[in-house]
């Protein structure tokens, strides 16, 4: 065996201590960025969640204009706690639509008009093949699209009014 | 005061690990015999260490809150058998467990070994006490269990729930038998390379080790499947996670080393691979404790991330490791290579099955490290799951357990007879099983399909070596080979068919509904709430039924309070050509509770052949071990007579 060939465990074995030492130090983020964003919209057209609002289609969404898509649920108890920034996001000029999952008209009626309703349109996507077409796992989740139908942001779980801000100024870059 | 005791002959130990380690160095300097001092303190650090694991058992047996491990990890209303378990249920237990059979295994060497030369046990025994210190200044220095809370807390805060079965009283410590004895083949291996001695003598005396460790990887592992299987509620055996992996790769080379060391046994070849091999096994343990035990990779087994403890133990797998490769570098030129050997011969059958074996080995280390690599060199997050190790791992696979049936034909240094001969009927069964397959289910994937073909081969392949002899006077260790191979079948039959014919049902369903999966009709009948001792539940009741008389399944979820979490307990009901498993879920907003049902065709097969293995290898393990005694009796006799 020439001296190349045995030293070649000693050098694998040196890498691997580099590599796991270098992780060591550098713990993993848990934040795993959405596969999502920089990619349009998946086609789709869903029917209206409630019979006085339009139902959302792929293609409302590429108008030229930047919008928010929310995800949420009547069922979903976090939405309830999400529901006044959206509403406030709308108050500053935000355009909102809406992809209400796994409910029924009567429970989504029930819950915009107990908690305020910000969107323009909303769609029911009573078996989650649109969320998940959207890479979303859960509700709430919320979009930010440019005009163009691309996804720009995704935010995973409920908005906070700490997030207003930035979130108005990411439609605004957006345009 | 039992904290206290448990921690001085810790201390103890240590000090006897280095007094070890330094007769090792006075002994390879000097021609001084040092064998006889030797032996008798790696018995006494054995000895020690396990004084202190037992005290470890006693505060958790007696819930003595006033430790702090056993406060973090038990509470006194918890039953009896998990608060002994809860022992090694976390971290430091777990530790010193490891260093606990890391000694003993020691101690054990010392006590019987008499196979190699008096040096080359001296030298394996201070590279054994070498290991041992290192792990004891991790436990006294970073990780002590026996460390006190003062005041003492009025209750713990629990062990988490998932570990609460009794599936935990025995699998990490099985594996940890397995990982630890492979210490034993690498300090015989570092010996042999110090002193020079790699011979015959020095394989006789690994084996041993070797097949028991492997003996309880494979049934870790089997158990470990199980336990996942049942426990997690996912329906899957494998999920190539990468704390699973960290236990096949130490299997993988034990597997490798096993069948070289047999050739360096019987023919004095392969020294130097023999060597690297040894060394490699116990090196992927030590990786797998280190990638278990730092938490630096995302795992369901997801343990605490210390980066304290991380460090600690990279450094130990550095020194070691990296002495261990140093010291074959230098060492492995003076290696005389054995008898050779011929192109078709058992010899060369034993190195494909290395080679096999070592490339699935490395696909299997690449797979699991190379989401860190990448995100070190790139910044980028991937993860690499179960497409990569099926589509590279499993051709390979199927290779090997078909080259399975065909290398024990063989015959050592050279083969002469037509032996493919005996292999029609084992072709002609495969041949039948691909015909059959393509017939009845032309819609099944190539890796099954291929999957049942080559264990219709190896099932008759496997046994040929009992075939054509009379069983009864056949060695127990060629039973032992035949039964091990035999299990490959029954588990590759059993992986095939999971994975050609499961069916599977996710519905919201309301008492009263019935579902279909498979052949049965399943019916929810009811959804109730039960208790027991530290949880609360919900639990479904399932009628199952296929024409014939129908069948109870109750599947839960359970809310346990320390520490609050849920977990899914899934009913699982066994025939014999397959399992019916269920799980209930959360309840829908429209009154109705996710169920999720399957049917999985003889997929017990894959842990009964896992069974077989390791009972393949116990027999060899019985047979060599009688064989050995009978002949060092047979030589006192004769002593006796001679000098009487």
């Amino acid at each position: 065996m020439s001296r190349g060939l045995r030293l070649i465990p000693i050098i694998l074995l040196v890498w691997l201590v580099i590599g796991l030492a270098w992780r060591l130090i550098k713990p993993t983020d848990p934040a795993i960025p959405s596969q999502m964003v920089e990619l349009p919209v998946p086609a789709f057209a869903l029917p209206p969640a409630v019979p006085t609002k339009p139902g959302l289609r792929s293609a409302d969404l590429a108008d030229g204009k930047p919008r928010v898509v929310n995800i949420f649920a009547s069922w979903c108890v976090p939405c309830v706690g999400e529901a006044p920034v959206l509403n406030e996001l709308k108050r500053r000029g935000a355009r909102i639509d809406a992809i209400a999952v796994r409910d029924t008209p009567d429970a989504v009626a029930a819950f915009l008009s107990r908690h305020g309703d910000p969107y323009e349109r909303v769609g029911a996507d009573t078996n989650s093949q649109v969320q998940i077409a959207l890479g979303s796992s859960g509700v709430p989740e919320t979009f930010l699209i440019d005009g163009h139908g691309v996804i720009r942001h995704q935010y995973i779980g409920p908005l906070s009014s700490a997030n207003i801000p930035g979130v108005l100024e990411q439609l605004e870059q957006a345009q | 005061m039992i904290a206290e005791a448990g921690l001085a002959a810790l201390w103890l130990a240590a000090g006897l690990a280095a007094f070890q380690f330094l007769l090792m160095g006075l002994a390879l300097r000097s021609q001084v015999d040092v064998a006889r001092p030797m032996r008798a303190v790696a018995m006494v650090q054995g000895m020690l260490t396990l004084v202190a694991f037992v005290m470890l058992l006693l505060v958790f047996a007696r819930s003595d809150m006033s430790v702090a491990l056993v406060y973090a990890n038990s509470s006194s209303a918890k039953p009896f058998i998990y608060k002994v378990a809860g022992a090694w249920g976390n971290h430091e237990g777990s530790m010193l467990m490891w260093v606990t059979i890391l000694a003993v295994a020691g101690a054990f060497v010392a006590l019987f070994s008499r196979r190699t030369s008096e040096r080359t046990l001296v030298a394996g025994l201070g590279s054994q006490a070498l290991l041992a210190l290192g792990f004891y200044a991790f436990l006294l220095v970073a990780s002590n269990p026996f460390a006190r809370l003062f005041p003492a807390p009025p209750d713990g805060q629990g062990l988490n729930p998932l570990l609460q079965d009794p599936g935990l009283a025995f699998h990490p410590p099985t594996l940890y038998f397995g990982y630890v004895g492979l210490s034993v083949a690498f300090s015989f291996a570092v010996g042999a390379l110090l002193t020079g001695e790699v011979d015959s003598r020095l394989a006789r005396a690994m084996r041993p080790w070797v097949l028991g460790a492997w003996i309880l990887l494979t049934l870790g592992i089997t158990a470990g499947s199980y336990w996942a299987y049942y426990e997690l509620g996912w329906g899957g055996y494998w999920f190539w996670d990468p704390v699973e992996n960290a236990s096949l790769m130490p299997w993988l080379a034990a597997t490798a080393l096993l069948h070289s060391i047999n050739v360096l046994a019987a023919r004095g070849a392969l020294k130097a691979w023999t060597m690297m091999l040894a060394v490699i096994a116990f090196s992927m343990s030590m990786v797998g404790t280190f990638l278990v035990r730092s938490g630096i990779l995302t795992s369901v087994h997801a343990f605490a991330i210390d980066p304290e403890r991380g460090t600690f133990l990279l450094a130990l797998l550095a020194i070691y490791v990296g002495a261990a490769f140093t010291l074959f570098a230098v060492r492995a030129a003076t290696l005389k290579e054995g008898a050779p050997f011929e192109l078709i011969s058992r010899e060369s059958g034993l190195v494909i099955n290395n080679l096999l074996l070592s490339v699935i080995l490395g696909i299997v280390f690449l797979g699991t490290l190379y989401p860190l690599f990448v995100e070190a060199l790139s910044g980028e997050k991937l993860s690499v799951g179960a497409p990569y190790f099926n589509a590279v791992a499993g051709p390979l696979a199927l290779i090997l357990a078909a080259l399975v049936g065909i290398g024990p034909l063989l015959s050592w240094r050279r083969e002469r007879r037509p032996v493919f001969r005996q292999l029609t009927i084992p072709a002609l069964l495969g041949v039948s099983a691909l015909a059959i397959t393509i017939i009845l289910s032309p819609d099944i994937g190539i890796l099954p399909r291929l999957g049942f073909t080559v264990a219709a081969f190896l099932a008759a392949a496997g046994i040929l070596p009992l075939v054509g002899r009379n069983p009864l006077r056949a060695p127990l260790a060629t039973w032992g080979m035949a039964i091990a191979h035999f299990g490959i079948s029954v588990a590759l039959a059993g992986m095939a068919a999971n994975a050609a014919f499961t069916s599977e049902r996710l519905a919201i369903a309301k008492p009263g509904d019935t579902l279909k999966v498979g052949p049965w009709l399943v019916q929810l009948q009811d959804v109730t709430p039960t208790a027991g001792k530290n949880w609360t539940a919900i639990e479904a009741e399932l009628r199952a039924s296929r024409g014939e008389g129908p069948v109870a399944l109750k599947p839960q979820t359970r809310y346990f309070s320390e520490p609050p979490t849920e977990t899914n307990e899934a009913a699982i009901q066994t025939f014999w050509n397959g399992q019916l498993y269920t799980v209930i879920g959360k309840a829908d907003p429209s009154g109705g509770w996710q169920l999720r049902l399957w049917w999985k065709p003889f997929v017990t097969l894959i842990w009964a052949g896992g069974a077989l293995i390791a009972l393949g290898g116990a027999l060899a393990l019985i047979g060599r071990l009688w064989r050995f005694r009978r002949r060092h009796e047979a030589a006192r006799e004769w002593r006796k007579e001679r000098y009487a």
